[in-house]
């Protein structure tokens, strides 16, 4: 039987396989950041064991860290400690930490591929469910609960069972002003938040052979809104190009070894997988959500759907638009918005804030919008500044934060107060997800920027015909 | 951490018939500061149990004392969203040995299964079943029989099968965790990662 991407990935990996039972799985490398260890490294204390592999480890402080002052102590003493705590345990079990004021610190899925811990063909895990980002490079990459932290701290493995696989392919050309995000958002829309449950998703065809690897990034990241376990690419010239030379990935020798490993990672033209969906780039438009879960979008010129159009849900998707406080079959474009937030391990890398400047470029910040711009690490932050994109955004009337997930998940003080409206580039839409009783509109870095500019939900297609991208 | 042996539960349920459940609303962001596991189930589904002033929101099931029990039961898609072994921990430290739910996400079922939490799937059809019984009488009690895998309504005597791996039933009724399996194969592994390209 001829293996998939997936297979060839997974198989490599399993150490022992456990009859009726899950596979005692590698791991690679594993991410760890201050908000779902403390507990994992507690467990160590009580068995008295220690971390088997420091050096397959990485720690980040990113979760629950301020976006303003970060040279300051942090206020919040529940903060603090948690963030005290990530740093002595590193410390004790000999793991690089990468805290406040570190300059490789940010979003722990930024930064992983950006040192190059992320690599074509490895297991990587992280307690943080949107560590399906790293799949972009051909790595099964998935989040993990506290006590599978626990496990890849002592044991370097976890007890899987294999997922069942699924492949998406989207051939053809993306039009005008179509982001990753809005491909990412409509595969979503038409799976719903549990369609891929149960799945290991491989992306394929033409859209993402021609996407850049920080679009591979946003696609991948979003496969767990999907309810797939994780998403990855086959690498190519693009991913090679991309982690040569990066601090943590393979050199000289190894290097050579690497790719002569990774040269073999595809899906062999005649495997199968367990289910297989294609769509037609043709038929994506700029995405938004109106609801409560990522599943709930729909291009930005289209009306909110009538309760009656769904399969079923119907009190669940009524209650869902009384917190939004919006109708059934009304428009979404021309609803007036609070607050914008570019940033997070979706939309919180170079590309995002090109994207978002090419928009309010020449334009101003409009007067009744607030808006939280988060670079996803201190190398995006470089990178703005040196490309120039931190002036466009000054003369429109932007202030640039320091790196973290912030609003995405408002942990921190960066939350949207109740019943505002933030029209966002991160991932989750949940009730409360960016703060108590706010209300979340996921979109791409293009729609939020002309949100930003306008103070209502905008079509970008209408400011970017003025200009030239 | 080990935790306490599942064999037969007989409960009463508390129902949550609302679909896609995250485990935002299971424990919202805020409240994953703690660096101990302990005082989860305080705050338990916080912002639909509560109101911005800490006042109980009186309609909330939690709220409404003719329902209490072990079991809590919830639509499709139960415990979707991030993965934060937090949500599992407030179910249980709550009070709630079993969640039942016509489908669970990946992450939180995994967790569940971790720390003690016996997630039962059942048909759509099983779980509008067990809704109407809670609803016709609050007090009414499933059976959640872990070794014959089954779920039975004991006023009906209505009964379903419900899966799981043996490896997981085997820890579940015996209250080992995967961490004391992975040690003992330890040196299988370090011999694995000397295999490793990098």
């Amino acid at each position: 039987m001829s293996n998939t991407l997936f297979d060839k990935v997974w198989d490599s990996h399993v150490v022992k396989k456990i009859e009726n039972g899950p596979d005692v799985f590698f791991i690679d490398r594993h991410l760890v950041h201050e908000v779902t260890s403390p507990v994992a490294f507690l467990g160590l204390k009580n068995r008295n064991i220690p971390v088997l592999y420091p050096e397959r480890t990485f720690a980040t402080a990113d979760h629950n860290t301020p976006t303003i002052n970060q040279h300051l102590p942090v206020a919040d003493p529940l903060s603090a400690n948690q963030l005290d705590a990530l740093e002595k345990n590193s410390a004790e079990h000999g793991i690089p930490y990468w805290g406040l004021g570190h300059e490789k610190n940010g979003i722990v899925h930024v930064i992983g591929p950006e040192n190059g811990i992320t690599l074509p063909g490895a297991t990587i895990v992280c307690g943080d469910s949107h560590t399906s980002t790293h799949g972009a490079f051909g790595a099964i990459a998935f989040g993990i609960g506290t006590s599978e932290v626990e496990m890849v701290l002592s044991t370097q493995c976890i007890m899987q069972p294999k997922p069942k696989s699924m492949r998406i392919n989207i051939n053809g050309n993306l039009n005008f002003a179509v982001t990753p995000k809005d491909v990412a958002l409509y595969i979503i829309s038409k799976l719903t938040t549990s369609g891929a449950t149960g799945y290991f998703v491989e992306y394929a065809g033409d859209v993402f052979k021609n996407m850049s690897m920080e679009g591979r990034m946003t696609v991948c990241n979003l496969s767990i809104e999907m309810g797939a376990r994780g998403g990855m690419i086959a690498p190519d010239e693009k991913t090679f190009e991309y982690v040569k030379g990066r601090e943590f990935a393979p050199k000289g020798q190894a290097w050579d070894k690497a790719m002569t490993y990774w040269e073999t990672l595809y899906t062999e033209n005649d495997a199968t997988f367990d289910k297989e969906l294609t769509f037609d780039a043709a038929d994506i438009e700029p995405m938004i959500t109106y609801g409560t879960n990522p599943g709930m979008g729909t291009g930005i010129s289209n009306g909110i759907p009538m309760a009656e159009s769904l399969d079923g849900g119907v009190a669940t998707y009524k209650k869902s638009l009384a917190y939004m406080d919006f109708n059934e079959g009304e428009d979404i474009k021309g609803k007036q918005i609070d607050f914008v937030f570019l940033g997070s391990c979706t939309n919180g890398r170079i590309e995002d804030f090109r994207a978002f400047a090419s928009i309010v470029k020449g334009r101003k910040k409009a007067a009744n919008v607030t808006a939280w711009l988060v670079p996803g690490s201190h190398r995006v932050e470089d990178a703005i500044k040196e490309e120039g994109i931190l002036d466009v955004l000054q003369e429109a009337g932007f202030e640039l934060r320091e790196p973290g997930c912030s609003a995405c998940l408002a942990m921190n003080d960066d939350k949207i107060p109740a019943g505002k409206y933030a029209v966002s580039t991160s991932n989750r839409n949940f009730e409360g997800r960016q703060g108590p009783g706010s209300r979340t509109l996921l979109a791409s870095p293009l729609v939020a920027a002309a949100a930003a500019v306008t103070g209502k939900v905008t079509d970008p297609r209408e400011l970017m015909e003025l200009q030239s991208v | 951490m080990a935790y306490d042996k599942f064999n037969i539960l007989k409960s009463s349920a508390v129902p949550l018939p609302i679909e896609n459940v995250d485990t935002d609303q299971i424990i919202p962001a805020r409240f994953l500061k703690a660096t101990e596991r302990k005082g989860f189930g305080d705050n338990l589904f916080r912002d639909w149990r509560y109101n911005s002033d800490n006042t109980p929101k009186e309609q909330f099931v939690l709220n409404n004392p003719i329902y209490s029990g072990k079991i809590l039961v919830g639509g499709k898609n139960f415990g979707s969203g991030s993965s934060r072994e937090h949500a599992a921990w407030a179910v249980y430290d709550y009070g709630f040995r079993c969640v039942v739910s016509s489908f669970f996400a990946d992450i939180f079922r995994g967790n569940c299964l971790n720390i003690g939490v016996l997630p039962v799937q059942v048909s759509p059809e099983f779980l509008d079943k067990i809704f109407t019984a809670i609803e016709a009488d609050p007090n009414t009690e499933l059976e959640v029989n872990l070794p014959e895998e089954t779920i039975t309504i004991l006023v009906t005597g209505e009964k379903e099968k419900f899966g799981i791996n043996e490896y997981k039933k085997d820890n579940m009724t015996n209250g080992f965790d995967d961490i004391d399996y992975l040690l003992n194969v330890k040196e299988d592994i370090k011999t694995f990662a000397e295999s490793r390209p990098f």
